[in-house]
């Protein structure tokens, strides 16, 4: 499987990430080189193998519905770069 | 001109009423200062993994079953990507391709007689966090955060395209809230945001089978918005058509203010999910006797509550539909029911008086202070014949107010109707010699004279004579 030039963009896009022309070139080689290592897995006969949904055999991990107290919001908000009236500061978006 | 027909398709979120988050054991409560009903895994701070709240399936399975869905026996969640920060963890946990519950209906009432809506699939997520924005999203200069709805619990329930009005979605939605308020799995409160609704909509020429390119409208959080976006939108969207133009596929937002569906900008709307299976959670198989246990657990629900109602109670239709519009109403119609064994006349009260003063006063059944048994007590009163149901609606004023018994008020301020024929032959000689005119229009043939009379003996006593024994002296002295 190969992908273009233009799907790059396009996830880049998605990812809101600016990326240069040059940026677009080597990403689209590096992200088709991991591709094409990935088609060696393609190579596996897997018929018999039942399709994974999770890689540990495990099921029905599930918790009581019982309350904890959360973080102090100074906690909270001590990684935040910019915080206003105990909120995180963003951007304008759109 | 081709006629158009309208296809609507809708998503309802509804908040669950658990405790605890979806994935963490933060508070779910409403309110609350920004950022402190938070913790290291809503925040999605590294290193932090997700656990099910088991009551969240619990009661995801509870409202599937209400609503006459198959509870898969295999389901898992999965990764929602997009760049938005109302979500710390630039995902939001939801359901893909293995939904808890599919293939439901409900059934709604149209003139042409009830109808099934298809529910295609149910499905557990988290709710995001809010963002606050100066003005408008795009004026903005920059958004504050706040987490606290971040992790609380959400199932989305998704209807087939089947309805084919602005109405339908709107008694749908209707349906679908009463069935949800039974359940007790949440309080659906539109204006608080814990049932919200987002609508697909498209129109074709009538009799064309395949569906016409539909929009979806977001932000719709009254019932008012819901029908009056949809009602705009299907002529928008025929209009176009008419005009020999196409239907762009897009998400368009209400604005309740102009009164129309505006498209929301195409970067607002550029998303490619890019879903895959949370690997932070493990999949879930869901119990055959589990979900059997639930579903032992279902109160009655609306539908068949109402059926019972015109069956077993000779009640009518409406009242019928009424009174199980909603769990509580209809939990003290039962009570008084079965006091007393005319439910007729409990339904008139409950419908009337009942109703009118809890609107009145905006107060919840709950909050009410009249007691089934005093209700009940003051229908006897009127059976006897102690007082008159003119007066009985004044006691039970009285009653609501006080919260005191019925015969407490009738004997408080003399309200015993009179039903003492000596008491009252005085009263209605001095009313006919005050009237002569009325007598003699009466004697000429006019029967409604005869109500005037009634009326003025009455208003001499007050409301409190006996009207039935006020007919039989003025006739016999006519
Ligand atoms: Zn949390």
């Amino acid at each position: 499987m190969q992908i273009s030039g233009k799907d790059v963009g396009q996830l880049a896009f998605l990812s809101r990430l600016d990326l240069t022309a040059d940026d677009l070139t080597i990403c689209t080689k590096s992200l088709n080189e991991i591709l094409g290592y990935l088609t060696v897995l393609e190579e596996l006969d897997t018929g018999a193998v039942k399709p994974a949904l999770h890689v540990r055999p495990i099921k029905n991990v599930l918790r009581e519905d019982a309350l904890q107290p959360g973080l102090e919001r100074e906690q909270v908000l001590a990684n935040g770069p910019e915080v206003e009236d105990g909120a995180f500061v963003v951007p304008r978006i759109v | 001109m081709p006629r158009y027909e309208t296809v609507i398709g809708l998503e309802v979120h509804v908040e669950l009423k658990t405790r605890t988050k979806i994935f963490c054991d933060s508070t779910t409560e409403f309110g609350g200062e920004p950022n402190t009903h938070v913790c290291p895994i809503c925040l999605g701070l590294p290193g932090t993994l997700p656990v099910i709240n088991k009551k969240v399936v619990e009661y995801a399975i509870r409202a599937a079953l209400a609503l006459n869905c198959n509870i898969a026996e295999f389901t898992k969640f999965d990764r929602k990507n997009y760049f938005y920060p109302d979500m710390p963890k630039n995902y939001q946990i939801s359901q893909h391709d293995l939904p808890i519950a599919t293939h439901g209906y409900l059934e709604i009432d149209t003139q042409k007689g009830p109808k099934k809506i298809g529910i295609s699939r149910l499905h557990m997520e988290e709710d995001s966090g809010k963002l606050v924005h100066q003005g408008t999203i795009t004026t903005t200069p920059f958004s504050l955060v706040d987490y606290n709805r971040a992790g609380v619990p959400l199932i989305e329930i998704v209807s087939a395209p089947d309805l084919s009005s602005p109405e339908e979605a709107c008694q749908y939605v209707e349906k679908l809230r009463t069935i949800i308020l039974y359940t007790g799995v949440s309080d659906c409160k539109m204006e608080e945001g814990s049932l919200r609704c987002d609508a697909n909509i498209s129109v074709r020429p009538v009799g064309t089978g395949r569906l016409g390119t539909n929009t979806e409208i977001k932000n719709l959080n009254s019932l008012k918005a819901l029908r009056r976006s949809l009602h705009f939108e299907t002529e928008r969207q025929i209009e176009v058509l008419r005009a020999g133009g196409r239907i762009v596929q897009e998400t368009r937002t209400w604005d309740e203010g102009k009164g129309e569906t505006l498209p929301l900008r195409s970067k607002e709307q550029a998303h490619d999910y890019r879903c895959l299976p949370e690997p932070d959670l493990v999949p879930l198989l869901i119990d055959r006797q589990w979900v059997e246990d639930i579903r032992g657990s279902l109160p009655e629900l609306p539908e068949q509550r109402r059926q019972r109602y015109i069956k077993d109670y000779s009640l009518p239709e409406y009242d019928a539909a009424i009174l199980t519009n909603t769990k509580e109403l209809a939990d003290y119609f039962e009570r008084c029911v079965r006091a007393y064994s005319h439910p007729k006349a409990v339904g008139n009260w409950i419908l009337g008086e009942f109703n009118r003063l809890l609107n009145l006063h905006g107060i919840e059944i709950a909050a009410c202070k009249v007691t089934p048994q005093n209700l009940v007590s003051l229908l006897r009163l009127i059976d006897q014949g102690t007082i008159s149901g003119k007066i009985a609606k004044v006691v039970f004023a009285e009653m609501f107010t006080s919260g005191q018994a019925a015969e407490a008020i009738v004997k408080k301020k003399g309200l015993v109707q009179i039903s003492d024929r000596h008491a009252m032959v005085p009263v209605v000689e001095k009313v006919l010699a005050g009237n002569p005119g009325a007598v003699a229009d009466y004697k000429a043939g006019k029967g409604r004279a005869l109500g005037f009379l009634v009326g003025q003996v009455m208003k001499a006593t007050q409301g409190q004579a006996n009207p039935e024994l006020v007919n039989k002296l003025l006739k016999e002295r006519l």
